[in-house]
């Protein structure tokens, strides 16, 4: 019965749902989980990749993570092609603003731009909303590390520590007992593969299944938004414990 | 005719700017106020067009405001510099502003500084600045008494002489200015510098 409200975005079901940003909600609930947590000293993004084939050329392309700008780094869940055009319209914000003020864009001002967009998909125009959830992650002068998530509705929040994707509600619940306020960076990345290994469906990680990227400072004093090598990923799953290495014993 | 021209001391920066509103060989009044309050740290002390000037200063004041409210934080004075500089970029090959101006504001993390505007959208930041005709006396006089670091008393001092050279020098010297100061503690009105003021009405 409330199918005959589905196909139209811009009105309410009679429940005063918006059914289509419902459904734009569900797509990404089949999407690679992706783990943000926010540390003293950066902000750490650990997003599960779906699309593992040895065919793929990993070096040049991520799947999850994304640049918006040099203090400015995001990762996706849902559609990838909306995801693209959505980061797009970030980097072209971000780059509107620093030439207007030719200063960095504030992070939540990026976000809140960014939802500004989502949210005229869910009121006007008779288009689709955006089938993609954003983890953002950034610093500014103003309120230093930063981590924002945002959903097809166009609302978004700051987080301490969030997850999207599949399976977003068992990985928030781990993350809610086991986060401290005073996490450091390398505690985070402990943290957010830990609860991406008891989250995931694959009985095992490895480097070729996760991306991992960090937002911090470095000692300059600039912003570094870096990716993980899968090198470097594969020892951290090892330390972590979450994988086990090349000798097993049953 | 219009004299407008400024200088940053140790932690404040301060703009003068006269007083006259002038139409052709009328002078309207002798008390127009020239410097505005861009924010409580922000001065614009403005000349050109008098109908460009308020316009173009109200209507950056109004977006500084609105950045604030809708951001929760103020502009830096470079961010408000660089925007000011923008509109007047955008509008300059459609249907320019005449208006000059000199930005002087305090950040907390940067201190005093002040920006020099033209009306071709020409941006400097710069210790010490001047519009007019009054600039040729003016920058005179800051080219050889400025140094960096000056007390709010030594840049008084050094306001008061290009004042005089303005007034001996310049053939139609504007006869009043307004100084204003910005600092930590905000922007506010320093004192006026009046050689002539309007004639009381006798009362009936």
């Amino acid at each position: 019965m409330s199918r005959r409200y589905d196909s139209r975005t811009t009105i309410f079901s009679p429940e005063g749902r918006l059914y289509q940003v419902e459904y734009a909600m569900e797509a990404i609930g089949n999407a690679g989980t992706a783990i943000g947590i926010l540390s003293k000293d950066g902000v750490v993004l650990v997003g599960e990749k779906k699309v593992t084939s040895k065919l793929l050329q990993t070096s040049t392309s991520t799947e999850k993570m994304y640049k918006i700008d040099d203090h400015v780094a995001c990762a996706v869940a849902g559609i990838m092609s909306d995801a693209n055009i959505l980061i797009n319209t970030a980097r072209i914000q971000a780059q509107r603003y620093s030439f207007a003020y030719q200063e960095p864009m504030p992070v939540e001002q990026l976000v809140q731009s960014l939802c500004d967009t989502k949210q005229g998909y869910t009121q006007f125009g008779g288009l689709r909303p955006f089938g993609v959830s954003f983890l953002f992650a950034g610093w500014d002068k103003n309120f230093g590390f930063q981590l924002y998530m945002s959903d097809p509705s166009g609302n978004y929040g700051g987080w301490k520590a969030s997850a999207i994707g599949a399976n977003n509600q068992a990985a928030q619940s781990i993350l809610k007992q086991d986060y401290k306020d005073d996490i450091t960076r390398e505690e985070a990345v402990q943290l957010a593969l830990k609860v991406l290994s008891k989250t995931m469906d694959s009985t095992s990680l490895t480097s070729e299944k996760l991306e991992l990227a960090e937002v911090f400072l470095s000692p300059s004093g600039k912003v570094k938004y870096q990716v993980c090598s899968p090198e470097n990923l594969t020892k951290l799953l090892v330390k972590s414990g979450v994988t086990q290495p090349a000798t097993d014993t049953a | 005719m219009e004299c407008v021209f400024g200088l940053v001391g140790t932690d404040f920066a301060i703009v003068v700017a006269d007083t006259s509103a002038v139409h052709s060989i009328l002078v309207h009044k002798s008390n127009e106020d020239k410097i505005m309050f861009l924010d409580s740290h922000k001065l614009v002390a403005a000349s050109g067009e008098p109908g460009d000037r308020v316009q173009f200063t109200e209507y950056i004041q109004k977006n500084v405001a609105l950045y604030q409210f809708r951001n929760g934080i103020p502009l830096t004075t470079a961010a408000a510099a660089n925007f000011t500089r923008g509109e007047l970029a955008t509008a300059l090959r459609k249907n320019p502003y005449s208006v000059n101006i000199l930005l002087a504001g305090y950040d907390k993390e940067t201190g005093p500084s002040l920006y020099y505007i033209d009306y071709i959208a020409t941006l400097h930041k710069l210790e010490k600045g001047a519009f007019g005709y009054g600039s040729y006396f003016s920058l005179s006089m800051m080219d050889r008494h400025y140094h960096s670091g000056m007390s709010v008393e030594e840049a008084i001092d050094l306001v008061d002489k290009c004042i005089a050279e303005i007034r001996s020098r310049l053939v139609v010297a504007p006869p009043n200015f307004v100084i204003k100061i910005v600092d930590k503690d905000g922007a506010r009105e320093y004192a006026w510098r009046q050689s002539v003021n309007d004639t009381p009405v006798p009362s009936a």
